[in-house]
């Protein structure tokens, strides 16, 4: 039982982080901007999500820091990919080199020092119920807040005219422009989102998933989590289930190593790069009947006048 | 007031020439301003980056051997990139190459093998890389699956195979524990052009690539087949040529130049296999490809000047105490101005004037 309720914890914790990026994303992605720069977003997030919270004492200062960070990196992004039309896959590309370095910069002073990891929620009683108390009521703040995104997310596209508007830009922009919506303004603020998530996942990592940072930490969650929106097929209810079977999968084969399952620990390292790539194959080839993705993802557009 | 993209009639040839010399001119009033936040001084920095590598033999040997990986992967990105195929995982089929090559290696070490083994290393690496880039197209063309995921993807999973290897079965036993193979032999070392010195075969073979690729897209109709399928993909459609193929084809050319190149990184400069053989190189040569406008003399002049900046940024820290990671953040912010330069070859900028008499749009 104790092990049982281990591994649940574990499994949200590795998930958060994927959850909130591609939340953010999958906002993005249906307003028909591909933003590629995840990764680097994500880095530079938990950078300065570490700084702040070094430097104040704060998980939420550190996680606000995070946000900021994101959100400053997407506006690059958003001048050049909507500003000057840039080709989406090589902003995206560049946004993750310019982060990688970045944050490089930004938490080398930082690295070897460590602070208190984020406080987890505690209701006497509630918390106490085995089994499921811990995992309902004792997580720490960014799970619940991961919860509340994609909730959020979901509601907003799917039930409010802005979502509604959002996503007409990313499935025709020539006829959301035409109908007099300021296309590239809410694309912009959808990179933003997109951006600020991005951000707060990324502060996640060295606030409460391990207590430290260390350069290169995000090792490709950015990338998985752009791999989940694909597998989401762009809707945020798939979304939920693909981030907690990739959790699931990171965890899994922790354990395993630990289990001293006779495999080396990098063939099992490797899993959830390779169960990403099987995904990304089986999803595709299953989508024959045509593509769910917003029709116009990754194009360029410039208002004609 | 607000300032507008708008559409050039025709493609701007003068900016075309002049946008990388823009870019960099940008990203070094850049640096500036980065070194002195950083509370160094602007002008030794530059100094130190660009001027003091070139100013002894040693050094610029040094920046050739560095360009040599850049200029042969960025050669094979940029045919991918003109065809519109995205391959962004060069790191990993350059790691992959560098394994298949050093295997053959540690099988012949200590044989009287004889001259066959280095290019039996060189073969085996190409096919190798051109395989591993292979998995990723094959997903493209056949499941619809994106080629940007795969592709990077994979470069984690060829990190870790090289990692198992180098920590495993293939671990040097004299070594003392460190995650390092034996030395290669003699014969499996890519020789020196100048005795004693720095500069290898490689880079020979790296300027015969950049030959081929000219003639490639200049001389041949499969080059003008990888120029319009990526250009104009309705036209290329009617024209006969096959976009799918061409995916194929580049990646494959892509992923052979990159397992080349991990190879000679290997059997050359560094003479052993082990982790963090490759600072980038991989993901630099993306901005090499580009600041190179896809060109091959381009892609020649941009790798260069990119091996420059890793040379420049040693050096920057020995003498000053510059952190390494700012010459990823230099190499980053100069794609970003490269970018934004040649969207200036297709759009110009126009001073929109708000308008009392014209009603503002229904927006």
């Amino acid at each position: 039982m104790e092990l049982v309720e281990a591994i649940i914890l574990a499994v949200l914790a590795a998930s958060t982080p994927l959850l909130i990026a591609a939340a953010g994303e999958l906002v993005t992605e249906r307003s028909g901007v591909l933003n590629l720069g995840v990764e680097g977003m994500m880095i530079v997030g938990a950078a300065c999500g570490f700084a702040g919270a070094w430097l104040t004492g704060s998980t939420f200062i550190g996680a606000l820091f995070g946000i900021v960070a994101g959100t400053l990196m997407s506006l690059i992004f958003a001048l050049m990919a909507l500003g000057l039309a840039v080709n989406q896959v090589a902003t995206g590309l560049a946004l993750t080199i310019l982060g990688i370095g970045l944050s490089g910069l930004i938490g080398a002073g930082f690295v070897g020092e460590r602070i208190t990891p984020a406080m987890h929620l505690h209701i006497p009683g509630l918390t106490d119920i085995p089994l499921i108390g811990r995992v309902l009521f004792g997580e720490d703040g960014f799970v619940y807040v991961s919860v509340a995104l994609i909730v959020g997310v979901w509601w907003f596209l799917g039930r409010t005219r802005a979502g509604l508007i959002l996503r007409a830009c990313g499935d025709n922009h020539v006829s959301a422009h035409a109908l007099g919506y300021p296309v590239l303004r809410i694309r912009t603020f959808a990179v933003m989102f997109g951006g600020a998530c991005a951000g707060l996942a990324g502060a996640y990592l060295p606030l409460a998933y391990t207590p430290f940072f260390i350069p290169g930490m995000t090792a490709g969650r950015g990338w998985i989590a752009l791999a989940l929106v694909v597998f989401s097929s762009w809707r945020p209810g798939r979304l939920v289930i693909g981030a907690y079977l990739f959790g699931a999968v990171t965890i899994l084969q922790l354990h395993a190593q630990g289990w001293g399952v006779g495999i080396p620990s990098q063939f099992m390292s490797a899993l959830p790069y390779l169960a990403t790539v099987l995904v990304l194959v089986l999803l595709s080839r299953a989508r024959t009947g045509g593509s769910t993705a917003p029709a116009a993802l990754g194009t360029v557009f410039v208002p004609d006048r | 007031m607000q300032l507008v993209l708008e559409r050039r009639a025709e493609r701007s040839g003068t900016i075309a020439l002049a946008s990388p010399l823009i870019a960099v001119g940008l990203t070094l009033v850049t640096m500036i301003i980065l070194f002195a936040i950083l509370g160094k001084n602007p002008l030794l920095a530059l100094h130190a980056y660009f001027i003091a590598p070139l100013t002894d033999g040693y050094s610029l040997q040094e920046i050739a051997v560095k360009a040599t990986p850049l200029v042969m992967i960025a050669i094979g990105l940029s045919l991918c990139y003109l065809a519109n195929a995205w391959n962004i995982g060069a790191e990993g089929q350059f790691l992959i190459g560098a394994v298949a090559g050093s295997w053959i290696a540690l099988k012949t070490q200590g044989t009287d093998a004889g001259a066959w083994v280095l290019p039996a290393m060189l073969v085996l690496a190409a096919a190798a890389g051109a395989l591993y880039a292979l998995i990723p197209a094959i997903c493209r063309v056949k499941f619809g699956a994106s080629e940007i995921l795969t592709s990077l993807m994979l470069v984690y999973v060829a990190e870790l195979f090289l990692d198992y290897l180098v920590r495993g079965p293939w671990r040097d036993p004299q070594g003392f524990n460190f995650p390092t193979t034996a030395e290669f032999d003699p014969v499996a070392t890519v020789p020196l052009l100048i005795e004693g010195g720095r500069l290898h075969l490689g880079s020979a073979i790296a300027l015969l690539v950049v030959g081929g690729a000219a003639i490639l897209l200049g001389r041949t109709i499969k080059g003008f087949g990888i120029r319009v399928v990526g250009a104009a993909p309705r036209a290329a459609r009617f024209g006969g040529f096959n976009a799918n193929q061409l995916i194929i084809l580049t990646f494959a050319v892509s992923g052979a130049l990159a397992g080349l190149a991990g190879i000679i990184e290997v059997a050359g400069p560094v003479g052993h296999l082990q982790p963090g053989i490759s600072p980038g190189y991989g993901f630099t040569a993306i901005i090499v490809a580009f600041l190179g406008r896809l060109n091959p003399l381009g892609i020649l002049v941009a790798g260069l000047f990119l091996a420059l900046t890793f040379i420049g940024g040693e050096q920057a820290q020995i003498a000053m105490k510059i952190p390494l990671d700012v010459t990823k953040v230099f190499q980053g912010i100069l794609l970003f101005y490269v970018l934004a330069c040649d969207s200036l070859i297709l759009y110009r900028f126009k001073l929109v004037l708000p308008s009392r008499q014209v009603a503002r749009g229904a927006g």
